[in-house]
């Protein structure tokens, strides 16, 4: 089993979570993260004073996948997220020992 | 200086007050409405046309829209930086006033008239070019038609065109402009796919609030002197709008399934745009009737937008568009010398001539206010280009024209946008001032 | 040593983090994230334009354990944060390399 975890840009998390939808992930997490990278951040102006944000507003995924599904599932959020340009994100894969689904307590595979 | 009369005098100077109070109280109410990253470029583009509509209005505007009539068309520039309006009443519009006090009181007007268009392209206007339509549109439509309908002389006023505070001047003219510019501007990106929802509906509640209270001095105050005829646009004001949040919440609730606080709010601005022009004109029956009817008819307006597939973001055409439209006819209909001598009667006081002249009077500022802005718009688009970059677009205006934003919610420096974050990053200011006095307020977490 | 994450109901989050503690876990990280699994979401209509939102407000909680108590942490979490019904979660169990304690530098097992 694997974590896939993906920083993305936040207006792409509709059509990132469509995507995964069609190819049947039926579930993930969202977090708004703020990310410093490559990606300059901005300046705000007030009242004269600058203010340079290096922090980028992120969201972070976090999808639950068997070790099979994982390569297309990586591949899915390379194609929906992608704009070209610095600041698309990027994605880890994380070994998962276990996976319990609260509700009924099924184990492994079966929870996901 | 024996005729001023210092009870109008003084109400219609805190008249004046109320109205201006609307246009930041349209800006709260607008920018409830669009998403976090745009809610101070919403408000700029209401509170910056107090500033610049006020300027232009004593430079020339007043002078162009009420001064002494050229082809019944236009004023002339005989009162220009506001030459002889003084304390002086100037008879033939307010004769127990101080002349100055009703150059401010409609000053107030024209600077919300130009505001309630911006409802129509928030969210992606440039803000350069967003400046120079307001000021033509404000110089080529709102000068003149202000002119046909209330100035001496204009062509409208001399037919008989009933309008008591704006229904046509400032609802239907701004309501013909905002389709203009949902059209010409384009849909906002992502428009029908997307969700847009709005991100803060209390502060729309506040606006609402504001605005309800302004009107107040709107329509009561279009008496321009207090009495009677203030206190009857007062109740019927006040009549119009609380039906028109019943109505509108009753239909909402049968066809939408749930009654919604914004729904409500809506409801009471089409319940007041609508009885604008008829305030001063029809019973407080007859304003029941206008409130019902315009919470129906302004509800069912709204969702034009999605059938027809334009793209006016905050209903500025299905709410005063329409609203000001249906007043204007209803004032046709419903108008009684009873209430106001200098009036006339509608259809159902047996004037049937009335309702053809209300409806004349509508089209000719509808089509003129469209066709110019289209005009505007164009020649706006050949020089600076209407709408911001797609990307400036999806950061959001606050940032790509600004420089601010509206949230700092995670305490980070704001380009949280609204975001509420785990991870505490610090932000700090680049460069801080390090002149004395006024020093801006420096995040907790400063190194 | 495991890292522990689970995504649970907002409202058991009282109730999951005094569980733990009687357990002995002396250390919890907890923010607001969004899910999107069995659960349905919700409509909000707005002035007549009804909009779906797939996402629904979760807590995720973030645990290190040593490797002989993460069963029963894990059935500790899934006790507490049970209510039988759809949304009640998941929990996932990660290998972790090692935990350092930043005061101290203090590595592994003395780390938690």
């Amino acid at each position: 089993m694997k974590k896939i975890e993906a920083i993305i840009k936040p207006f792409k998390l509709d059509e990132v979570k469509d995507s995964l939808s069609s190819i049947g992930i039926n579930g993930l997490t969202v977090s708004e993260v703020q990310g410093f990278g490559r990606q300059k951040g901005h300046t705000e102006v007030y009242r004269g004073a600058e203010y340079t944000v290096d922090f980028v507003p992120k969201v972070k995924l976090e999808i639950l996948v068997d070790d099979g599904l994982a390569s297309q599932v990586v591949d899915t959020i390379m194609d929906a997220a992608k704009t070209g340009k610095i600041g698309d994100g990027k994605i880890f894969i994380l070994t998962v020992d276990d996976a319990i689904r609260i509700r009924t307590g099924e184990h492994g595979d079966d929870a996901i | 200086m024996q005729n001023i009369n210092t009870g109008d005098t003084a109400f219609i100077l805190i008249s004046a007050a109320l109205v201006l109070f609307m246009t930041p109280g349209l800006a709260l109410f607008y920018s409830g409405m669009v998403r976090s990253k745009n809610v101070l470029g919403t408000i700029m583009h209401s509170f910056i046309i107090i500033g610049i509509i006020n300027v232009l209005w004593m430079l020339f505007g007043y002078s162009l829209a009420f001064g002494p009539d050229k082809f019944h068309l236009i004023g002339d520039l005989s009162w220009i930086g506001l030459r002889g309006v003084g304390a002086a009443p100037n008879t033939a519009y307010a004769p127990t006033i101080p002349h100055e006090a009703f150059m401010i009181f409609q000053a107030m007007f024209a600077i919300i008239t130009p505001a309630l268009i911006t409802g129509a392209f928030a969210e992606r206007m440039k803000f350069k070019s967003f400046l120079l339509f307001i000021i033509a549109w404000f110089v080529i439509v709102y000068i003149p038609v202000a002119h046909w309908v209330w100035g001496v002389g204009g062509w409208l006023r001399n037919l008989g065109v009933l309008d008591f505070a704006g229904g046509i001047v400032v609802h239907a003219s701004s309501g013909a402009a905002a389709l203009a510019a949902a059209i010409f501007v384009g849909k906002r990106k992502g428009f029908g796919t997307e969700p847009m929802i709005p991100h803060n509906i209390p502060l729309t509640i506040i606006g609402t609030g504001i605005l309800w209270f302004g009107w107040f001095g709107f329509n009561a105050g279009s008496a321009l002197a207090s009495g009677a005829l203030a206190a009857n646009a007062f109740v019927t004001t006040q009549v119009a709008a609380t039906a028109a949040v019943t109505s509108w919440m009753i239909v909402e609730w049968l066809k939408g399934g749930k009654p919604t606080t914004l729904g409500a709010a809506t409801g009471a601005i089409a319940g007041l745009a609508t009885i604008t022009p008829a305030a001063g004109f029809v019973s407080p029956s007859a304003a029941l009737l206008i409130g019902l009817a315009a919470g129906v008819i302004c509800y069912y307006a709204i969702s034009l937008k999605f059938k027809l597939g334009y793209d006016d973001s905050l209903d500025v055409v299905g709410v005063h568009g329409v609203g000001g439209i249906l007043g204007t006819l209803s004032v046709g209909l419903l108008a009684s010398t009873a209430i106001n001598p200098a009036g006339a009667n509608g259809l159902i006081h047996g004037n049937s001539s009335l309702i053809g002249i209300q409806a004349l009077g509508v089209f000719a500022v509808v089509g003129f206010s469209f066709v110019a802005s289209l005009v505007i718009f164009k020649v706006v688009d050949k020089l600076f280009g209407v709408r911001v970059e797609e990307e400036d677009e999806i950061t959001g205006l606050d940032l790509s024209q600004h420089s601010e934003v509206g949230y700092d919610l995670s305490g980070l420096g704001g380009s949280a946008g609204g975001f509420v974050t785990a991870n505490a990053f610090s932000a700090y200011p680049s460069e801080m001032p390090s002149v004395s006095g006024e020093a801006p307020l420096a995040p907790d977490n400063l190194p | 040593m495991k890292k522990i994450e689970a995504i649970i109901k907002p409202f058991k989050l009282d109730d999951v983090k005094n569980a733990l503690s009687k357990v002995g876990v002396q250390g919890l990280t907890a923010y607001e994230v969004k899910g999107f699994g069995r659960q349905k979401g919700h409509t909000e209509v707005y002035r007549g334009a009804e909009y779906r939102v797939d996402f629904v407000p979760k807590v995720k909680l973030e645990i290190m354990v040593d490797d002989d108590l993460a069963s029963q942490v894990v059935d500790t979490i899934l006790n507490s944060a049970r209510t039988g019904k759809i949304g009640d979660g998941k929990i996932f169990v990660f290998p972790a390399e090692d935990v350092i304690r930043i005061r101290t530098g203090e590595r592994g097992k003395d780390a938690i």
